[in-house]
């Protein structure tokens, strides 16, 4: 195809031979200079960061914060500067991620000593357990000798679910019970009213009676996403409120149990009959635009949801009625109401460096004067709820939260020691104290998730969660 | 081209510009011999970021082999013991493990397949001249630079959700309405993501074999009586044969690590048994991370490579027999 000794183009080989050399050279110097450029980029780049090291180039103290990205921690960030300017020689850095997210990393750093988080903020699903595995350092001590930390003043129950053994090993950052909101308006122009204490069985009716699908309203808008704390949380209460439960004393798997499943086809057919569409996606974000969007008459959720309505959808929010956690089980059979009980709270891993400069920052960030001091910044309504007694009694709180004593009594009573009207042998509202209990919970949600999108039926839903739980249970000596 | 044995020192120039000028020993093949210190000299420079490459990928692999040897559970304290092949019984007997591998095939499979018939599509209309051809282009590979999270998201959120998606109101028309495109189909809607994302791919690859094909062959073929469907089923389609099944190679080898989708959009459920989109990757997060199994996991990422390694062994084997068997025309 070629004639001898000349290339398509007619060239001689030999000066293909040289263009082609000095191309090659070109090419070698251009990687080269790239390559250097990209090395010199993270060198700079990793010294600026300072992952892991724990002072700064000033010789200030590193407290690294692991939060998760809700709004009462987005506050927090931008309020720092008030700690910052009282304690020079500290720096505080954020590590802000989704909830899933901040677990694993949180988890992750914990569980193999990587020391990279100061100060964590976890739940009382893992504060008693890390406590008992002696992750945690136990911050009674620091914490009861200051005075102006007021100690006495944290709501007990709150404390209750983040101690072991005699020591508290979390500080309460915000915590909350479940409650419903519902539209006044929308329940004054349907003729109904919602009493203080509701059973499971008229929120159905309400919802039914509210539901209205030409103005696109849905009666209720409940949990349907993937998480033990998206759907599971709203779900777990109603099966303990309607006298089923996750296990017997035996630790076998009551999932199947007629209660359990009663419970649970009722929370099914009431979101997919009269919930918000496309609920197996929907988490607490998700709802709290729907609702505060007016798409839904009621509201069945946490109540640290009602400061960020006041905040976002203040329209909404100023007609907006509370109501306790349902009670009762689905066919009016009366029973005990059952309010979740979760709280966000910092920890300080055992062996961090920095460990009484992340102390101090922890006695800020859950202290009495943060609260009120970001009043002024984020608005009465949308203080930090639910850690201290104090807080519900500042007049400008009751003034301006009218969910505040509400809320109060939901947290006073409910009880992570007995959490459903059986016997158990375990402890948890919503969740389940223990580190099986994540993916466990993950996998019985999955199914939830799919009997909520109407993709498969709530009995295999049960029949898959049962055997889940089986072998988890089986897989970690409790069920022989 | 072929060498030939004759001693013709410009063709070998024109092969390989940096040897024409030295004399060398030419054997049977007319390929020159180097001496030992000349082989040495060119491998020399590469030996740092050869060794660079071995330890960061070869390291962990061998960390992860031991992790899989052990019983390693993160939450808790003194699992770290040696069991043996524990972790990978364990998996073999896991009904949860074997469907995830059948998921892997079902997502990946349509993925690719899907994005490779779109792909080709595009290609042969990328491959005519027309007004807006450079535009067209540009908006065409665009998906592909885009990063697997934000097109999760923007489509969970933009695009499929029931009430403000952008899917329903498009359809709405059709009489579609409030369909929950992540709850209820959940898979359709993984593989929707990944065909958007891996088209533009596809049809770059087959776009440079259509652009290689002989255009007098096809005037020949028209003058012949072929229509525009016929000289493409007969004669462009064998001619990018074998850049389709490398593009299914490559591509496949990359949807099936599918990672961020599912993680985003259903997290790892949906379907009949509420696992329908936990794929090999997303169950070894989950061993990972939920469950902090590290050992399961490792062993689980163990036998993924090995499995890969076959399944890629035998078709790389096929294709290279393709390769042989075809010819460049002209």
């Amino acid at each position: 195809m070629y004639r001898r000794g000349l290339t398509k183009s007619g060239e001689s080989a030999l000066a293909t031979h040289r263009s082609a050399r000095r191309h090659a050279t070109r090419l070698v110097a251009a990687t080269a200079s790239v390559a250097a450029a990209t090395l010199l980029a993270a060198c700079g780049g990793s010294s600026s960061s300072g992952g892991g090291s724990s002072t700064t180039a000033s010789g200030k103290q590193i407290v690294r914060v692991a939060v998760v990205s809700n709004s009462q921690m987005l506050n927090i960030e931008k309020l720092t500067s008030q700690f910052e300017k009282a304690n020079p020689n500290i720096k505080v850095v954020y590590d802000t991620l989704s909830e899933d997210n901040e677990r694993s990393a949180v988890e992750t750093d914990i569980t193999t000593h990587a020391n990279q988080f100061n100060v964590a903020m976890i739940s009382n699903q893992e504060t008693p357990t890390w406590a008992k595995n002696g992750w945690l350092t136990n911050l009674k001590p620091v914490l009861s000798a200051d005075k102006s930390y007021d100690y006495s003043d944290l709501i007990s129950n709150v404390v209750n679910g983040l101690s072991y053994n005699g020591g508290v090993y979390a500080a309460p950052f915000y915590a909350e019970s479940s409650m419903i909101m519902y539209r006044k308006s929308l329940f004054q122009a349907a003729g109904l009213t919602m009493p203080q204490d509701p059973t499971w069985q008229q929120i159905a009716s309400f919802a039914q009676k509210l539901n209205n699908k030409k103005t696109g309203t849905a009666g209720i808008c409940l949990r349907g996403q993937v998480g033990w704390g998206e759907n599971l949380a709203a779900l777990i209460p109603v099966i303990n409120a309607g006298g089923g439960s996750w296990f017997n004393m035996k630790w076998e798997p009551q999932l199947t149990s007629p209660a359990t499943e009663q419970a649970v086809k009722f929370y099914v057919n009431l979101v997919r009959n009269y919930g918000e569409s496309g609920a197996s996606n929907d988490g607490f974000a998700e709802c709290e635009n729907y609702y505060g969007q007016g798409k839904a008459a009621m509201w069945y959720d946490a109540t640290s949801a009602a400061g960020p309505i006041f905040q976002t959808y203040p329209k909404v929010a100023a007609d907006t009625g509370y109501a306790f956690a349902p009670s009762g089980s689905s066919t009016g059979a009366t029973g005990e109401r059952a309010p979740w009980l979760y709280s966000w709270s910092l920890v300080v891993p055992k062996g961090v460096p920095n460990a009484s400069a992340a102390e101090k920052y922890v006695e800020w960030a859950t202290g009495p004067q943060y609260i009120k001091w970001s009043a002024s910044k984020v608005g009465w309504a949308n203080i930090d709820p639910g850690t201290r007694y104090s807080t519900y009694a500042l007049p400008q709180y009751q003034k301006a939260a009218p969910f505040a004593p509400l809320v109060l009594k939901a947290i006073e009573t409910a009880n992570e020691e007995k959490p459903t009207t059986m016997q158990v042998p375990y402890t948890g509202d919503e969740f389940i104290v223990g580190s099986w209990f994540i993916s466990l919970g993950t996998e019985v949600s999955q199914q939830i998730s799919a009997a909520i999108a109407g993709t498969e039926s709530v009995d295999q839903a049960l029949k898959t969660s049962q055997t889940d739980a089986e072998s988890t249970m089986r897989s970690n000596g409790l069920l022989k | 081209m072929s060498v030939t044995a004759a001693n013709d020192e410009v063709q070998v120039g024109r092969k390989s510009g940096f040897v024409s000028h030295l004399h060398r020993r030419k054997n049977n093949t007319g390929i020159p011999e180097m001496s030992s210190r000349e082989r040495w000299s060119r491998r020399a420079p590469l030996l740092p970021a050869l060794i660079f490459t071995v330890i960061v990928t070869q390291v962990p692999f061998v960390l992860v082999i031991w992790y899989s040897l052990h019983g390693w559970n993160t939450l808790q304290p003194g699992s770290n013991t040696w069991v043996g092949l524990k972790e990978y019984r364990l998996l073999f007997s896991d009904p949860l493990f074997g469907h995830a591998v059948i998921n892997t095939i079902i997502i990946a499979g349509c993925g690719a397949i899907v994005s490779m018939v779109l792909g080709v599509m595009f290609a042969v209309m990328l491959n005519r001249r027309f007004r807006g051809r450079g535009l067209a282009r540009t908006l065409l590979i665009t998906p592909f630079l885009v990063v697997p999270a934000a097109s999760a998201l923007l489509y969970k959120t933009s695009i499929f959700d029931s009430t403000y998606g952008l899917l329903n109101w498009v359809l709405g028309p059709f009489g579609v309405h409030h369909v929950n495109w992540i709850g209820s189909h959940s898979v359709v809607a993984v593989v929707m993501v990944l065909v958007w994302e891996w088209t533009p791919f596809m049809m770059l690859i087959v776009l440079g074999g259509l652009q290689g094909e002989s255009v007098e062959v096809l005037e020949a073929a028209s003058v012949d009586g072929a229509n525009a469907v016929q000289s493409f089923f007969r004669i462009t389609l064998p001619h990018i044969t074998k850049y389709i099944e490398l593009a299914l190679l490559l591509g496949s080898i990359y949807i099936i690590q599918t990672w961020a989708e599912v993680f985003i959009l259903t997290q790892g459920g949906g379907g009949a048994s509420g696992t329908a989109t936990t794929n090999l990757p997303y169950y070894i997060y989950q061993l990972a991370f939920n469950q902090f199994n590290v050992s399961e996991a490792a062993a689980a990422g163990v036998i993924v490579v090995i499995g890969t390694e076959v399944i890629a062994t035998f078709v790389l084997k096929l294709l290279g027999s393709l390769f042989a068997d075809t010819e460049v025309l002209g």
